[in-house]
């Protein structure tokens, strides 16, 4: 019978389906210092082991400074300080590898998995973070999980699991100049709904998604979640297998062509039945800037803060007045006018070396605005390391833009990076949620080339009148 | 865990649709290392808002996709920590869903107009061993309205059992035998410990 590359997946990693329910076995466990010392305890007091801290990784990224500072004992904040420490410490009583604060491998934990080939195709892959489902983008089954489900697979290397159902989003067209992944996943989720996927493992297909870059895969699968998806994968190609056969990853598979050999029997087979399909036309989209308090409520940078009662759409009329009022923004004010004095670039959705170099080349021999505060901060350590030996940092600098340590930073705004109240912020993250990146801040969520090119007008531009210089 | 079979009691009502995560937990409150404690911070920034009055109530009614974004599963524990027992919604957000039956705090998936209904009414009771909700209409009839839930869930919050106790007692020998046929039908998984 035909399969989704999901069902291939689960199948390859269910154990036991009685009548008390299976387990789905994990391959590989990322793990982070917020949301894994709670876990560690819960260990300690039941006198359990970690049963495999070989296919189990820790980084620091949600809390740690940006600003240069070079181990967990520096960082100021006593109470950042010392989450970092105790992840540190409890990997090392329970055997975990770690690359903390000052390693040349740390960086976010979304980012450094694929960059050291640890995220492969048919794994599963978990981690205490919703944006686990990045690691789709190379045909794993990846996806969030809270801090009871870390102590179970640190315990166990499995997850009491139910099948979830599964959904296709299949793309028409292509995307046009300019238009980049981001827009492409904020137009979807503009059309499904920030609950459109709940419940649903997504399958991202069609010419629009093969034709990406992996980067660009990982954005799309990143922001599943903002659609309330389980899990976001995207079929291993070629695309794929070069992001092994063209890089030296440290843990990619030692006899990498007969690994080759497997992934591309993972896509979904032809004529396998998914529960939903859902069609976008990707050729339709524009550059999409977002202008409500979440990813569903977004507009093309052509376009007009909409009126709530005019609404077209899954956005509830009164959940976006609010919405609005929080924004501070009157509809039927064409999103091109709306001014900004934050603008960053960074976040697991769009801090890999392939956005940086979209953004340097928009602002490459230009000024930030004046009134303008801009930031990029690398999604690694290696990415900030690339970035600097291709000489992007300087243009960056030269521009106006700061540039940072890797971390999450101001995506979440746990560190010292964050949006004073009603700082309006053009942001290459995924959510904005009220006070997201700091209490009473203002985000709008765009691609990595609109977000230079806001920091240079000081208002949103369409990147595709832009002129590189 | 507590073993849950009925909750009774008043009915706190968030009329709000989208709820999610950083609202419900902010995070600045997920440097804390420790697991209780969180109910003070509940819903840290809306609770200075003019206007909010969310009491401790054993039942809390909310608008649909609640507890969506991130996986912080110190907003469950924010909610129990609160008071609340129970949350009762049209549909929450996958993620947040686990965790709460992961913790003992009981989700209820109602159509909205039956929330809406629960929440007029003031009070309540969510009965997991009959997976029924029951409330009194403006007229003073008792309406009971089914809900479900899955069955090992279900049983697991009935009893109050610990799934990874669960786990390696039932399971312990299955996950061996696991390893060991994989281990003899495919290449070895990436080895975190020696890159």
């Amino acid at each position: 019978m035909a399969k989704t590359m999901f069902e291939k997946i689960w199948e390859a990693h269910a154990i036991g389906e009685g009548a008390h329910g299976g387990l789905l076995y994990i391959d590989l466990h990322l793990i982070h210092e917020v949301t894994s010392p709670q876990a560690f305890e819960g260990l300690r007091l039941a006198g359990r082991s970690v049963r495999r801290p070989e296919h189990t990784l820790a980084t620091a990224d949600h809390n740690v400074p940006t600003d240069g500072t070079a181990a967990a004992a520096q960082i100021k904040e006593e109470l950042s300080r010392v989450q970092v420490q105790t992840l540190e410490r409890n990997c090392s009583e329970f055997g975990i590898p770690i690359y903390s604060l000052g390693s040349s491998r740390q960086g976010i934990v979304h980012v450094i998995g694929p960059e050291l080939g640890v995220t492969q195709p048919g794994m599963t892959i978990v981690c205490g973070d919703s944006h686990t489902s990045t690691h789709g983008a190379f045909g794993a089954l990846a996806f969030g999980i809270g801090t009871s489900e870390v102590e179970h697979v640190l315990a166990t290397q499995t997850l009491p699991a139910r099948k979830p159902e599964t959904m296709v989003i299949r793309y028409v067209g292509e995307l046009g100049y300019g238009v980049s992944a981001k827009d492409l996943v904020l137009g979807t989720i503009g059309q499904i709904g920030v609950d459109g996927a709940v419940g649903h493992v997504v399958e991202y297909a069609g010419q629009a998604i093969a034709s990406l870059s992996m980067e660009g895969r990982m954005t799309v699968c990143n922001m599943t979640i903002e659609a309330g998806g389980r899990a976001g994968m995207i079929a291993p190609d070629q695309t794929t297998f070069s992001w092994f056969t063209e890089t030296r990853r440290p843990g990619a598979p030692a006899e990498l062509e007969r690994a080759i050999e497997r992934w591309a029997q993972l896509p979904s087979d032809p004529g396998a039945r998914f529960d939903r399909e859902v069609t976008v036309d990707a050729s339709a989209l524009a550059p999409q800037v977002t202008w409500g308090t979440t990813p569903g409520m977004v507009a093309p940078v052509t376009g007009r803060v909409p009126s709530p009662t005019e609404l077209e759409g899954p956005v509830d009329p009164s959940t976006a007045q609010r919405a609005l009022e929080y924004m501070a923004l009157e509809p039927g004010t064409p999103i091109a006018e709306i001014e900004l004095q934050r603008v960053f670039i960074g976040s697991c959705t769009n801090s890999r070396i392939g956005d940086l170099r979209e953004a340097a080349e928009v602002v490459a021999g230009k000024r930030v605005a004046k009134g303008v505060r801009a930031m990029v901060v690398p999604g690694s350590a290696q990415v900030k390391a690339q970035a600097e030996a291709e000489g992007l940092d300087r243009i960056f600098r030269d521009a106006g833009f700061e540039w940072r340590g890797a971390g999450c930073s101001m995506c979440l705004g746990m560190n010292p990076d964050t949006l004073a109240p009603g700082e309006r912020c053009a942001s290459t993250s995924n959510r904005n949620f009220e006070g997201r990146q700091g209490r009473g801040g203002r985000t709008h969520l765009v691609s990595p080339r609109m977000a230079a090119a806001a920091a240079i007008a000081g208002h949103f531009v369409d990147i595709r009148d832009w002129e590189v210089a | 865990m507590k073993p849950i079979e009925v909750i009774s009691g008043a009915v706190s009502h968030l009329d709000r649709a989208d709820v999610d995560t950083d609202q419900i937990m902010p995070k600045q409150f997920l440097k804390r290392i420790e697991r209780s404690g969180f109910g003070r911070y509940l819903f840290y920034d809306w609770a200075q808002e003019p206007g909010w009055d969310l009491p401790a109530n054993p039942i809390l009614v909310t608008g649909p996709n609640f507890g969506c974004g991130s996986s912080r599963e110190h907003a469950p524990w924010g909610l129990q920590d609160y008071g609340f027992e129970a949350i009762v919604a049209p549909s929450f957000a996958d993620i947040f869903y686990t965790n709460c039956t992961k913790i003992g705090l009981l989700p209820v998936v109602l159509e909205e107009r039956h929330c809406r209904a629960l929440a007029a009414a003031g009070e309540g009771q969510v009965d997991l061993r009959a997976q029924e909700v029951r409330y009194r209409d403006p007229a003073g009839q008792l309406v009971a309205v089914p809900f479900t839930i899955d069955a090992e869930v279900r049983r697991r919050l009935l009893e109050g059992l610990d799934d990874i106790a669960l786990t390696l007692s039932e399971h312990a020998s299955e996950i061996d035998a696991y390893e060991r046929a994989r281990a003899d039908r495919q290449p070895p998984l990436p080895c975190t410990s020696a890159l």
